[in-house]
């Protein structure tokens, strides 16, 4: 390299050269450090899965794959499935997206565009302030406040209404997985909401003035003009919330009524896989209960990462307009 | 502070620097007692306690490009911006005096908001498409106010590129992201989506400010094709720009004060007000 430099300006250059080298060692101990920062958490990752896997491989290796599609859960007589659980995971979760997203996405909507400005940051605060709340303190709240409320009230007039359809028929107890859904949907409201609003705020004011200067009503304007361009910010809004209620443990094992089985019937108790590992891992008697507690654990981190996957796809798939949209501002 | 139109504009040059262009035809003739597509009598505006317009009293005849210069802060896309009432969308402002657009009271109590801005089309100082295919930012209007059946949409979406003179460079593309084209291919997009609602006024603000040299040119040309059909009310900062595409002129001063408003030869070579000439001869502003 040296050699292709006239030497009339190598003397010239040498000087702010080696300043440069000494800058660049220093720069060198920091990449060191920040690699080392960037290495440890996919490492932690590879050492919760190794954990999972060996603490679940005596159930890996009695039940299989079967595992996840068996419903018996005896600890006594050492059968173990993880069937209603997985069931009872993903539909609590469901059912708390059903009732959260339409709530959130619409108080959102309220506070960017239609509120009047003395509500808007006030309001946000106070719902932001909801998601600090310990899950314990809204299990609390269930049991005390919520299930007497849906036992006298709601589940009586939902099923004297949607009787006909299986899901509200049968006994009403007062734990069940509709309780736990709704406690769920309180608990990540505060998340959607308060995403969703900000991913709301940065829709730049140009795309408003757009549809309003063509005719469309401030609804109209949201609808046809806002959510889409904001879809993709709302969709990862949602996953978040879905997310949290995925691995929601404390407020859900207190209301949805722990019992492993699935019915049909929301008014019916039911249990998630992270209530399941929380309620029975201290009283893991057997070997072999404690292994398929493991299992439950390993297959409800393959269920997270999977929806998390299948999230990331989507939200990859609905912004190839949205997020180009946003380049262009 | 009444200014009014004295004399049609007879061809003229472009000013510098110059831009290859099709031969400038005579502005039409007004029509003795044919109303202007837009006047502005006693026009006052305030954001808060700050008078952003004075008085305002101003007209645009019809199918001609009126163009509105001044320095920043004059309160030129003020007045753009309440033609078709976008400053409602900015809290605590108040306006007195009285604007008509095609004989509508547009602050008046019966205007329909929604009739109103499809009437009155807008482009922005920066191209704002949605994030939507071509064909849809086009579709917007039509299909939000109901103004064709969706077999005719084709049609008209087709018609509205034509006259934006996009057809030929997004035909085979009807269907790829809007956001994917060139600043100026949006601008002009832009323009054909304001065209999907059958407008009659055109209120343009800085339409170019944001674009190429090349791409200013492509809509130069345009404005002064669509003045053919069109109302059009143009803010540039650009007096070259102004001299160019327009047939009348009003320059506002700070303080939204309409100096002077005339035929775009007679401001720019010979206006009556001094500080007429001393903007457009580059003393301030």
């Amino acid at each position: 390299m040296a050699a292709t430099v006239p030497p009339t300006g190598l003397s010239q250059q040498a000087a702010p050269l080696k300043r440069l080298t000494g800058a660049a060692r220093g720069d060198q101990l920091f990449r060191l450090v920040l690699t080392i920062c960037a290495i440890v958490i996919p490492v932690l990752l590879l050492a919760l899965v190794l954990m999972l896997v060996r603490g679940a491989a005596p159930a890996i290796a009695r039940f299989g794959l079967g595992f996840a599609a068996t419903k018996t859960w005896d600890p006594v007589a050492g059968q173990f499935g993880a069937f209603p659980m997985i069931v009872g995971t993903l539909l609590t979760s469901l059912l708390a997206l059903l009732i959260a997203v339409p709530l959130s996405l619409g108080v959102a909507v309220y506070l960017t565009e239609f509120a009047p400005g003395f509500l808007r940051r006030p309001v946000a605060m106070v719902i932001e302030l909801l998601a600090a709340i310990p899950s314990v303190v809204y299990g609390l709240w269930g049991v005390f406040v919520l299930i007497p409320l849906l036992q006298r009230a709601v589940f009586p007039f939902l099923r004297s209404l949607l009787g006909f359809l299986p899901f509200f028929q049968g006994a009403i107890y007062g734990p069940s997985v509709l309780a736990a859904s709704i406690i769920l949907a309180i608990m990540i409201m505060p998340f959607i909401m308060s995403v969703s609003r900000e991913v709301l705020l940065a829709v730049p004011n140009s795309q408003r003035e757009a549809a309003m200067a063509l005719g469309a009503t401030r609804w109209e304007a949201v609808r046809t003009a806002i959510i889409p361009y904001a879809r993709s910010g709302i969709v990862g809004a949602v996953i978040l919330g879905l997310g949290r209620a995925l691995g929601e443990t404390m407020a859900v094992t207190m209301l949805i009524g722990n019992r492993h089985d699935s019915s049909m019937s929301l008014f019916a108790p039911g249990y998630t896989m992270a209530a399941a590992i929380a309620n029975e891992f201290n009283e893991a008697a057997t070997p072999m209960h404690y292994a398929a507690l493991t299992y439950v654990a390993l297959l409800l981190f393959v269920i997270t990462v999977l929806v998390n996957a299948a999230a990331r796809l989507l939200i990859w798939r609905v912004s190839r307009g949205g997020v180009s949209g946003a380049k262009a501002e | 502070m009444s200014t009014t139109l004295d004399s049609p504009v007879a061809p003229m040059r472009p000013m510098a620097p110059r831009v290859k262009m099709a031969p400038r035809e005579p502005a039409r003739e007004p029509v003795a007692n044919e109303e202007p597509a837009i006047e502005v009598r006693n026009f006052s505006f305030w954001y808060g306690r700050t008078q952003a317009l004075r008085d305002v009293s101003f007209t645009a005849p019809r199918r001609a490009v009126t163009a509105l210069i001044g320095p920043s802060g004059c309160g030129k896309s003020t007045l753009l911006r309440s033609i078709n009432r976008m400053n409602d969308l900015i809290p605590d402002t108040r306006v007195s005096g009285e604007l008509v657009v095609e004989g509508t009271s547009v602050y008046g109590s019966v205007i329909d908001l929604v009739a109103h801005r499809q009437r009155v089309g807008m482009v922005f100082q920066r191209p704002n498409p949605f994030p939507k295919s071509i064909f849809d930012n086009v579709a917007y209007g039509p299909m939000l106010n109901a103004l064709c059946t969706r077999r005719d949409l084709p049609d008209l979406v087709e018609e509205c590129l034509r006259r934006a003179a996009l057809w030929d460079e997004v035909s085979d593309r009807l269907d790829s992201p809007a956001t994917g084209l060139s600043g100026g291919q949006q601008q002009r997009l832009c323009i054909a989506r304001a065209l999907g609602n059958r407008p009659t006024v055109l209120l343009m603000d800085e339409p170019c400010s944001a674009l190429d040299p090349i791409a200013t040119q492509k809509v130069e040309e345009l404005i002064f094709e669509l003045k053919r059909d069109y109302t059009i009310v143009i803010v540039t900062h650009n007096m070259q720009q102004a001299a160019r595409v327009s047939d009348y002129t009003g320059f506002f001063d700070r303080g939204g004060v309409l100096v002077e408003l005339g035929g775009t030869n007679q401001i720019f070579t010979n206006p009556k007000q001094e500080r007429t000439e001393a903007y457009i001869t580059g003393r301030f502003g």
